[in-house]
């Protein structure tokens, strides 16, 4: 496609290679009242794609919460913006390099780190955090292993040269991602609250400015990739894989951010999928203008690039600006500095068109309005498919003894410390880390310089979660849950949830059961959302993630946001000597557990189907709001949330830092082994019931005085002790030594 | 006192330095850019970590031959104060500042996390006066080519004169390093090169403040010539 004759009108079969329904193209020759040629379809099939589009689901997107006191700018920018306090925001977004990722493990990973980092600087803000949600296949293949490696070296790589800390995330295994990994990343940022950029283009005639790296044939119809399954024949898809240029990412923000400080930027959007195209047409479209552009002044990286090619590249590390008239040459200097390109290529035009000239010709001539507005938004088939397995305890409790299953638990690759993993990203540079890895259910960075005299400063939280067995047997209820999980991350680390941002993965939305699993943890995300006032602000879908007609299990992944405005507030997860243990949300009468879906079913039954764990987000709410209440009177040492695994593993979790032990307080009702009791015991240690908190405390007494005034369950597990062996009495004992080789040494024996 | 941090460009842990030194010395640093030639007057250099132009080349080579190099050279032959921290002492020794040479880490992974690093029995250095021998710090490591290698002959010199600053503890060397070292001294005690971030165990919100202390000391010795 390197030929280039403008003349040449594009055959249905060439825009039906280029990703274009046969309807598509004939809705677009019909309303743009010409044949387009290449350029120009090339163009519409880019901002048609479901990458750009977001076709399949924007009918279902446009049903979630987005407004809040505290919103200061919801999804439609480059990220999201909350309201802090004290004359700033944080800008945050989730994105998606799944197929990229698949192909080119690390390039893949290291450009998805990129792009979102770019997609927040790119508002005015410092990026102070980076959070990665991974799904890789089973553990023990060989193409799991080489795609973990890549893609933890591809965000490492990044990341760690740019010098932004990465604070946290998720890495979970499953055969349904065998073939097709997650790679999400989030990116954090800081602003000022009178210093945001936004994307919408202003004033005719005011120059139109590329900054950055230069422009290669590389990742040419990216966002057309990420809108279709994959086949055997992926590797051939490679030239469509971008590659990062994290070095030129440094100096592009620190150039940006210096540019930033002064008032000669209109607006700014950086380049991300379908490159130019889609930047330079939705800057204009936003601001109600036109573009007109020179492809002559691109700064181009090879030789004899087409139109076509120049519009669809993803090269990385590149911005296009809109500055005030005479700006210019001031602009420049700064990029100068940085050594980085500058040109001035094109205006601000009234018409509301996109036109591109090379060599004095025009090779493109498309209306705005229709390529954003006309863009098709899909009323997709669906079913939302409940899961009408119903078990009994009895179906899925194994007998084996307590022992053996928390071993089991614990060193199972999805309940295991992912220390070695985040061990290989720079979680401390910029000084302002607080809380990574296991030190706390989220992560936790400072914001600098916000102490004054005798108060230690605030901190952002940072909580990313999924839980796709959920989902998959129930799409609206999982859905609540996810998010739920989330805040709950947020509330025992001390923080107060204040907003999200979604990565929606699913398999083919073609398929009436996966646009079931759409619709469906949508409608729970939205009622979570709205119960627990957390708006979306942010987000990305990535649907297509299905190779040969296999579909990963649904992952609508939740980034959550939260605010801590006093760090002597923080909570870490870790119990010490001495405390006594209360889990608050839990009926002290409760003697059996809910298990269908549970860790403990996939583990030791091969299988999740089943009913999911009961929500009530009104009584998920309540107990937010008492967590808080218990820290602001500072009655909490530690906290964690109770979730994969259910009750006593997540117990141990807190015990292990410090080796500690404890004696069980178990319910009277199931006291003495027999039979019976022992299958309520597997329920009552293993379950996953929902709203449950575990925390330490050395204040009992006032504990169970403000249970009492607030009408929440409590029920004390036990004290802390040094022997470092979990009691269950009269059942077994279980030896913290061992859990702690086994939660430490899991991962490093699958990997290294 | 002056205190100058060299910015080269890929340069990310020069924030962190100036608050570091800022809040201990209540002086406010000053930053330099790469490009610089005329540099003077300053008590202490710091180099600072980062990934000095992508690191692309051997960690440290391109940045070794900006313009600043001269004035930093210059200022070592005045007796001047130099800390050089990860690729700052990467840094130092492509300009031979340093001796011996820093690779890839044994385990060919970046690695970010808390080490403790114990003071060897020093010749007269600023950076290691106010510490006992055997004193050990805990301070973060981030680095991919932490790996200090020099060759025997050399090594017995380094051992002799007294130029080991740090070593990590025995058995817990994450990178491979020579003799488990972690910070190497100049032959005049005023150049110290270290790997691990000093600079990120100062605030009461990291994981320890030894940092702090190292800074601290240094300060003092510093401002008592």
């Amino acid at each position: 496609m390197t030929k280039e004759n403008i003349n040449s009108k594009c055959t249905l079969n060439q825009a039906m290679e280029m990703g274009l329904t046969e309807e598509e193209f004939k809705l677009i020759c019909k309303r743009i009242g010409k044949t387009p040629n290449l350029t120009e379809t090339g163009i519409c099939s880019a901002m048609f794609s479901e990458h750009c589009s977001y076709k399949s689901s924007k009918k279902w997107l446009k049903t979630l919460p987005t407004s809040g006191n505290h919103v200061i700018q919801g999804p439609g920018e480059n990220a999201g913006i909350i309201d802090i306090g004290d004359n700033q925001a944080i800008v945050f977004k989730i994105e998606s390099h799944n197929h990229p990722s698949f192909i080119d493990p690390y390039q893949g990973a290291a450009t998805g780190v990129g792009g979102i980092l770019r997609d927040v600087f790119t508002m005015g803000a410092r990026p102070i955090a980076l959070m990665n949600v991974l799904r890789f296949g089973e553990t023990g293949n060989a193409l799991t292993n080489h795609l973990l490696s890549g893609v933890v070296k591809g965000i490492g790589g990044y990341g760690n040269c740019i010098g932004i800390p990465t604070i946290g995330g998720e890495t979970n295994f499953n055969q349904s991602y065998n073939s097709n990994i997650l790679v999400n990343a989030m990116a954090i940022g800081l602003v000022n609250k009178n210093k945001i950029f936004y994307s919408a283009a202003s004033g005719v005639g005011n120059p139109v400015i590329y900054v950055g790296a230069k422009t290669g044939r590389d990742g040419i119809h990216g966002a057309t990739m990420a809108s279709t399954e994959f086949s055997d024949n992926t590797e051939s898809q490679k030239p469509t894989v971008q590659v990062g240029d994290p070095f030129t990412g440094k100096l592009l923000l620190e150039a940006c951010l210096e540019l930033m400080k002064t008032d000669l930027i209109l607006s700014i959007q950086d380049m991300g999928a379908a490159g130019l195209t889609s930047s330079s047409i939705e800057m204009a479209s936003k601001g109600n203008v036109g573009i007109e552009i020179d492809l002559n002044e691109i700064p181009l990286r090879e030789k004899n690039m087409s139109s076509y090619e120049i519009m669809l590249s993803e090269s990385q590390e590149r911005m296009l600006m809109i500055l005030k008239k005479g700006a210019e040459e001031d602009a420049k200097k700064i990029f100068k500095k940085w050594d980085l390109d500058f040109a001035v290529i094109g205006k601000i035009i009234s018409e509301k068109k996109i036109v591109l000239k090379k060599e004095n010709k025009t090779v493109c001539n498309l209306p705005l309005d229709f390529l954003v507005n006309d863009a098709p938004e899909l009323n997709r088939e669906y079913e939302i498919k409940i899961s009408n397995v119903n078990l009994d305890n009895k179906n899925i409790i194994r007998d084996k003894s307590i022992k053996t299953i928390v071993y089991e638990i614990i060193g199972n690759e999805n309940f295991a410390s992912k220390k070695w993993i985040y061990e290989q990203y720079d979680s401390s540079v910029m000084g302002d880390t607080i809380s990574i890895g296991n030190k706390s259910d989220a992560s936790i960075v400072k914001i600098h310089n916000s102490e004054k005299d005798q108060f230690q400063g605030k901190a952002v939280a940072v909580s990313t979660d999924c839980n796709s067995k959920y989902i998959f047997n129930n799409p609206i209820e999982g859905g609540k849950i996810t998010v739920a999980e989330a805040a709950r991350n947020l509330i025992v680390s001390g923080a107060k949830p204040l907003a999200i941002t979604n990565n929606l993965n699913f398999g083919n939305p073609e398929k009436k059961e996966i646009m079931g699993q759409i619709v469906g943890s949508i409608k729970g995300i939205k009622d979570a959302c709205e119960q627990l006032n957390t708006p979306v602000v942010s987000g990305n879908v990535s649907l297509y993630n299905e190779t040969n007609g296999k579909s990963i299990l649904p992952t609508p992944v939740i980034g959550m946001v939260g605010v801590i405005d006093d760090i002597e507030k923080v909570i870490f997860m870790n119990a010490k000597n001495n405390e006594t243990l209360y889990i608050i949300g839990q009926d002290k009468n409760k003697y059996d557990g809910f298990l269908q879906s549970s860790f403990y079913q996939e583990i030791f039954c091969d299988d999740f189907l089943g009913q999911v764990p009961q929500i009530n987000l009104k009584k998920e709410k309540n107990l937010h709001d008492f967590i808080m209440k218990l820290n602001d009177n500072k009655i909490i040492n530690s906290a964690h949330d109770i979730s994969d695994g259910g009750l006593l593993p997540c117990v141990i979790e807190m015990l292990l830092l410090n080796k500690l032990g404890i004696n069980i307080n178990l319910p009277p009702r199931i006291k003495n082994p027999n039979k019976e009791n022992l299958l309520f015991l597997h329920g009552w240690l293993f379950g996953e019931d929902q709203s449950r908190i575990i925390i330490s405390t050395n204040k009992p007494n006032k504990l169970i005085e403000f249970s009492k005034s607030e009408n929440i369950k409590i029920y004390c597990i036990g004290k802390t002790n040094n022997t470092g062996v979990v009691e269950i009495p009269k059942y077994d004992s279980i030896c913290i030594n061992k859990c702690l080789d086994l939660y430490n040494n899991t991962i490093p024996n699958l990997f290294s | 006192m002056r205190v100058a941090i060299v910015v080269f460009p890929g340069s990310n842990c020069d924030r962190d330095i100036f608050e570091a030194i800022k809040s201990i010395s209540k002086k406010v640093p000053e930053f330099i850019w790469h490009k610089e030639t005329n540099i003077k007057n300053f008590d202490l250099i710091v180099i600072p970590g980062g990934f000095t132009f992508g690191d692309y080349l051997r960690c440290g080579a391109l940045a070794s031959n900006s313009p600043i190099i001269k004035s930093i050279k210059d200022h070592a032959s005045r007796g001047g104060a130099i800390l050089g921290i990860c690729n700052g002492f990467q840094i130092l020794t492509e300009t031979k500042l340093l001796p011996g040479t820093l690779i890839r880490n044994n385990v060919l992974k970046f690695l970010c996390h808390d080490v403790k690093i114990i003071v060897q029995d020093t010749l007269p250095s600023p950076f290691t006066w106010g510490f006992k021998p055997s004193t050990k710090l805990n301070v973060p490591i981030a680095h991919n080519e932490g790996n200090y290698y020099i060759n025997d002959n050399e090594l017995k010199k380094l051992i002799f004169n007294g130029q080991i600053a740090f070593k990590y503890e025995e058995n817990f060397n994450p990178n491979g390093s020579v003799e488990n070292i972690a910070g190497v001294l100049s032959e005049n005690g005023r150049i110290l090169g270290m790997m691990p971030h000093p600079e990120r165990s100062v605030f009461t919100h990291h994981n320890s403040l030894d940092g702090r202390l190292f800074f601290k000391k240094l300060i003092e010795q510093l401002l008592s010539l």
